[in-house]
């Protein structure tokens, strides 16, 4: 533990990265077929996969014209033998409520889009989100899948005809006529950790049992914060967390952190059918 | 600051490297023999009077003997090695070690060379959480390990980093103790535990690391440090031998890359 504080010391962590660093990630869409998109995030040592799988249900009560999201995590007993039975619980709820507060911003994601038939019928998105391996960095690393699996996601067409007073919805069987959903604006995750006196970005799972207090917060590309959480025992300062939002790293990291993965997706999508599903072995 | 996401499918492929193939790999049920002249060792057993490897490894064969060398495993301890540990419990007079073995090792009162022949209070030389290295003393029935810091050389560890790896990953030598000429000393624990630190620390001045210098550490031997650790992992992701010569080879490859 002292260490590893004491590594922090001038910018320089104990792999070499300075305080804002991220550690390499690598990302593919689309790998798993029987789902509406998919992607699979591997940060360092963290390797999560993310379904997204789109079905007609009906809106929220309050929300009549919108469409619907639904997270849910599963901590694979793979990843750690924690995990094993329902050691892995907590920290399933913890990520798909973070990620619940994270999407749930009116200006980030068009739900309106999602809604067929007002009060009726509308697609419900279900977000399923797997830790294969835990490395350090949980949240943010599933944010970014998510966010990669929204943006290969493919929902049929649905043209609705009224026939005397009666609505009928026919959808679109054709694997081409198929609508995408717009995440340019959906946030990302971006955890800051307090180890000592600095605020590390990206903490591996060493440095993360060294953190006594991390703040996480979603942040979009153009910066807007549209969820904040504060976690572990420590105490934060009112100044240190002002300075890791405002002045200093969160806003400034989330939006590098969206702008490469937006410029990623957009090169893989552009190789298109090119390139091959590397998949899960190599 | 920088954030660097790449697509999977772009990554090269490595497989280049490994050019030679290894025909004794075996993984857990393969048949190694159907002949029943040679003897079963560690990690093999016997059905149907086939002989077949019971752990993923290297098949080894001395005269009719038959082990299968296990690639990732726990410390199976021998008198003699050089281990790294960490104090997990602070006793009446004996400290309990974990060295990445199935069972705590321990280290006595009586096995530990006193400073100035003293009698201490024992949390005052060891604390919990402290790193030390030590020598194998004996292996009890069970295969728990003994330990002992008798000669200055080992003892505690003050300033540098742990890796854990699989002990199979090092390479057995006459010493483990390295003073790399890059300005910082590494120990490569028999246990698969390395601790890296900067050099004219505990390694030259021999007390048994009593007397801890706490002086912070400058940055660029920090820098070197982080980059020897980064070499030692990227070694263990290859499954390479780990010994001086490698490690060295590796960092002074790695210097071509000025981002550690």
């Amino acid at each position: 533990m002292y260490f590893v504080c004491f590594f922090l010391k001038d910018n320089c962590r104990e792999d070499g990265r300075g305080c804002e660093d991220y550690r390499h990630m690598e990302i593919e869409t689309n790998v798993v077929s029987n789902t509406s998109g998919s992607a699979r995030v591997r940060l360092a040592n963290t390797d999560i996969l993310v379904g997204v799988k789109a079905e007609l249900g009906a809106p929220a009560p309050e929300k009549p014209d919108k469409g619907r999201l639904e997270f849910f995590v599963d901590c694979s007993a793979n990843a750690t033998p924690e995990f094993e039975g329902r050691g892995g619980e907590e920290l399933a709820t913890e990520i798909s409520g973070m990620l619940n507060r994270a999407y749930d911003c009116p200006a980030c994601l068009d739900l309106q889009k999602l809604c067929v038939i007002p009060n009726q019928q509308c697609w419900v998105l279900y977000i399923d989100i797997l830790l294969l391996e835990c490395g350090g960095n949980l949240f943010d690393a599933a944010s970014i899948a998510v966010k990669a699996a929204l943006y290969n996601t493919k929902i049929p067409t649905v043209t609705v005809s009224r026939d005397e007073g009666i609505m009928e919805l026919e959808i679109s069987d054709d694997p081409y006529d198929v609508q995408k959903i717009e995440v340019k604006l959906a946030p990302c995750i971006v955890t800051l950790s307090k180890i000592g006196h600095s605020h590390v970005v990206d903490a591996s799972q060493k440095e993360e049992s060294c953190c006594l207090a991390r703040l996480m917060m979603g942040v979009t590309q153009n910066g807007t914060i549209t969820a904040l959480k504060k976690e572990g025992s420590g105490s934060l300062d009112p100044t240190s967390v002002e300075d890791m939002i405002e002045v200093g790293t969160g806003k400034r990291v989330g939006e590098a952190l969206n702008k490469s993965l937006t410029t990623a997706l957009e090169e893989e999508e552009r190789q298109g059918t090119k390139s091959k599903t590397l998949g899960f072995l190599r | 600051m920088s954030v660097d996401i790449r697509i999977a499918g772009a990554r090269e492929s490595t497989k280049q490297l490994d050019s030679e193939e290894i025909s004794s790999l075996v993984t857990p049920g393969d048949v190694i023999t159907t002949d029943t002249g040679f003897m079963r060792g560690h990690g093999t057993y016997m059905e149907d009077d086939q002989l077949k490897a019971s752990v993923a490894g290297v098949v080894e064969r001395v005269n009719k003997l038959i082990c299968v060398k296990p690639l990732k495993t726990r410390y199976n301890g021998e008198v003699g090695d050089v281990v790294i540990g960490r104090i997990l419990e602070v006793g009446q007079r004996r400290w309990k070690v974990d060295t990445h073995s199935k069972l705590d090792s321990v280290l006595m009162l009586s096995s530990v060379n006193l400073p100035g022949g003293e009698l201490i209070l024992l949390e005052l030389l060891l604390l919990l959480d402290n790193v030390t290295q030590a020598e194998v003393q004996s292996v009890f029935a069970d295969g728990s390990l003994s330990l002992h810091t008798r000669s200055l050389k080992y003892g505690k560890l003050g300033q540098g980093v742990v890796v854990h790896l699989s002990p199979s990953l090092i390479k057995r030598r006459k010493t483990h103790f390295h003073s790399l000429p890059c300005g910082a000393s590494i120990i490569l624990g028999n246990n698969g535990y390395i601790w890296i630190c900067p050099t004219g620390n505990e390694m030259e001045d021999k007390t048994g690391g009593y007397e801890q210098n706490l002086e912070p550490v400058q940055r660029a031997d920090r820098e070197v440090i982080s980059r020897l650790r980064n070499c030692v992992l990227a070694l263990a992701e290859h499954k390479m031998m780990l010994y001086d010569t490698s490690v060295l080879y590796t960092y002074e490859a790695s210097l071509k890359f000025p981002n550690i």
